[in-house]
């Protein structure tokens, strides 16, 4: 599905990524850890195809759909019209949403359960909702590919449960190849098939999840000790930064 | 409740009632004047144009004063308020920015100085339309190459381009008035530059159609992008919308509305940036229902100005200083409101 060969990206003439190489199935889940600022969001651009690489190939073998970070719209839309601007690729230069685009958003919309929001204004939806309908959004495109950057940040507990889940089910109950950037491995362990975690502009670790997401790597990849965690009475685990350096 | 988007029935019947109010104003506005009109005998005089109308009589003075005085001026106000109203909408959009009008790209200044150098020449009449127009359409033409570095064009930079233009065309208008002679020439240039469409005829007529119809045409054919567009120009590039092409078709179809304008009457502020806030407030910011909304809400808002202009006292007052009058205090409670709200969707 995915196929990064070499990658070298620069913006603004700084190298941002050097020799980023990592393949995907199709119907995998690829979790993307690294520090703020590491270039995690240059890889996604690269991958949607609104930042071109300085060298290297990146195949894509779909139409990818792309949830950027929670923001803002500066204007009072519905979260129906915004959902409805995820046709674009199927609406013409001087075309606006026909019956079959308003048809197809509201099967997104009754599949997701948030049909009851569809004439809310997006901006005074809460972070969790507006993320659903960015969600909503990439996906009325026809996707075959979701790639989110942060889908969970700024989300309470109870918001990153219903993102993680719906990302689950979208890839294992419709076959959507995922791509998301993440600061809780927590995510990663949870629905994630393949882990690329990047340390730096040239340093990477790509594989199956078990493999690349363990506490020495995640150490060496946030500077600060990061342990393995029970949940006590199971055997699920994950891993949590100590953040007091003298415990 | 403010957070739901009202869009049925009510937003539905909006533009046809809005619609029926603006010929409504228009046949009023007929008989407002120093010369006194009745409306029936406006109608009759209107309809005595379409059809034959044997038995009717009516005043020959009046049908002067009708057809070759308040006619074209009201047509102009109506098309004027119609094509600034949406170009206004249509950049706040692709600006993704509120506080925008169409004198930020810098056309306004650009067809100012056109028309100021026309009238320091001596030239009047189409003459004056043509400088002014081609000086407001090379005003974008300098704005885009000053705000495309290697090939990339950002909207802060284009409006940063658009600022230092307007500041360029303002000093050579300046340095015009300066060399103008003080008792024709320099009256005319500041009276013009004011704002005013008391002289107005259909040839002015014919060319704010040629530039404001098409323009607006284009525009409104382009609503599902400038929507694309108003989410920021990499996220409307992702969602697969020809970024470039939508942003300069707006540009140019903007400033050929601006120029027009500046062109037939000069420079009429403020009905750009605060129209578009009228028509949000009523349907939403979906740009396919709000824009023909903003359109007729500015083309009453203009006539009802221009009925200002030429009835408050015994001499006219320039349409520029009542559109400024009345827009300044709007923006300032639209920028209060704004910022209540927590900010305009910079980035």
């Amino acid at each position: 599905m995915i196929e990064v060969q070499d990658l070298v990206v620069s913006r603004g003439g700084n190298t941002i990524l050097d020799g980023c190489s990592f393949a995907l199935q199709k119907g995998g889940i690829l979790a993307v850890l690294g520090r703020n600022g590491i270039g995690k969001t240059s890889l996604l651009a690269t991958l949607v195809g609104t930042v071109a690489p300085d060298r290297g190939t990146c195949r894509i073998g779909g139409r990818p759909g792309y949830v950027p970070q929670l923001f803002n719209v500066p204007f009072s839309y519905s979260v129906l019209d915004i959902a409805l601007m995820g046709r674009a690729a199927r609406i013409g230069l001087f075309g606006s949403p026909g019956k079959q685009d308003y048809e197809a958003v509201r099967r997104l919309f009754a599949l997701m359960k948030i049909s009851d929001l569809e004439d809310q204004t997006f901006n005074t939806l809460s972070g969790g909702q507006r993320q659903l309908v960015m969600i909503a959004q990439a996906l009325a495109s026809e996707c075959d590919l979701l790639i989110l950057d942060e889908p969970c940040s700024a989300l309470d507990y109870k918001n990153q449960s219903v993102v993680i889940d719906l990302l689950y089910s979208l890839c294992h109950d419709h076959g959507i190849t995922i791509v998301f950037t993440t600061h809780m491995p927590q995510h990663a362990i949870e629905i994630a098939t393949d882990a690329l975690l990047i340390n730096g502009k040239a340093a990477f670790i790509h594989g199956p999840v078990d493999a690349v997401v363990t506490s020495d790597n995640l150490s060496a990849l946030y500077d600060v000790r990061i342990a393995q965690a029970n949940f006590v009475g199971s055997d699920y685990f994950t891993y949590m930064p100590v953040l007091r350096q003298d415990r | 409740m403010s957070g739901v988007t009202r869009r049925s029935g009510a937003s539905a019947l909006l533009l046809p009632i809005l619609s029926c109010a603006l010929v409504l104003a228009m046949l009023v506005s007929v008989t407002i004047g120093r010369f006194d009109i009745r409306l029936a005998d406006v109608v009759t005089i209107l309809s005595s144009k379409l059809i034959s109308m044997p038995s009717a009589t009516w005043d020959g003075m009046a049908e002067t004063v009708v057809m070759q005085v308040r006619l074209p001026r009201i047509f102009a106000a109506v098309l004027m308020g119609f094509g600034l109203s949406i170009s206004g909408a249509a950049l706040q959009g692709l600006f993704r920015n509120p506080l925008v009008d169409p004198g930020v790209i810098g056309v306004t200044a650009g067809a100012g100085f056109g028309g100021t150098l026309a009238i320091l020449l001596g030239i009047g009449g189409y003459g004056l339309l043509v400088i002014a127009f081609g000086f407001g359409i090379a005003s974008v033409v300098f704005v885009k190459f000053l705000a495309s570095v290697g090939g990339r064009t950002s909207m802060l930079t284009l409006v940063l381009a658009g600022v230092v233009i307007s500041a360029f065309f303002g000093a050579a208008i300046s340095i015009a008035k300066l060399l103008a002679d003080p008792f024709q020439k320099l009256p005319a240039i500041t009276y013009w530059l004011m704002g005013s469409i008391a002289s107005v005829g259909y040839a002015d007529l014919i060319l704010l159609c040629v530039a404001i119809l098409p323009a607006t045409i284009i525009i409104y054919m382009l609503r599902f992008q400038i929507n694309l567009m108003s989410l920021g120009e990499e996220r409307a590039q992702a969602l697969g919308a020809p970024v470039a092409t939508v942003r300069w078709t707006v540009l140019l179809a903007t400033a050929m509305i601006s120029a027009g304008v500046v062109a037939t009457s000069g420079i009429i502020g403020w009905v750009g940036l605060v129209m578009p806030h009228v028509a949000r407030a009523m349907v939403g910011a979906n740009h396919g229902r709000m824009m023909p909304v903003c359109g007729v809400l500015g083309a009453i808002y203009l006539l009802l100005v221009d009925n200002l202009a030429r009835t408050a006292t015994t001499a006219e007052i320039p349409l520029g200083i009542i559109t400024a009058l009345i827009g300044v205090p709007v923006f300032a409670v639209i920028l209060r409101k704004l910022q209540a709200g927590g900010g305009w969707g910079g980035d």
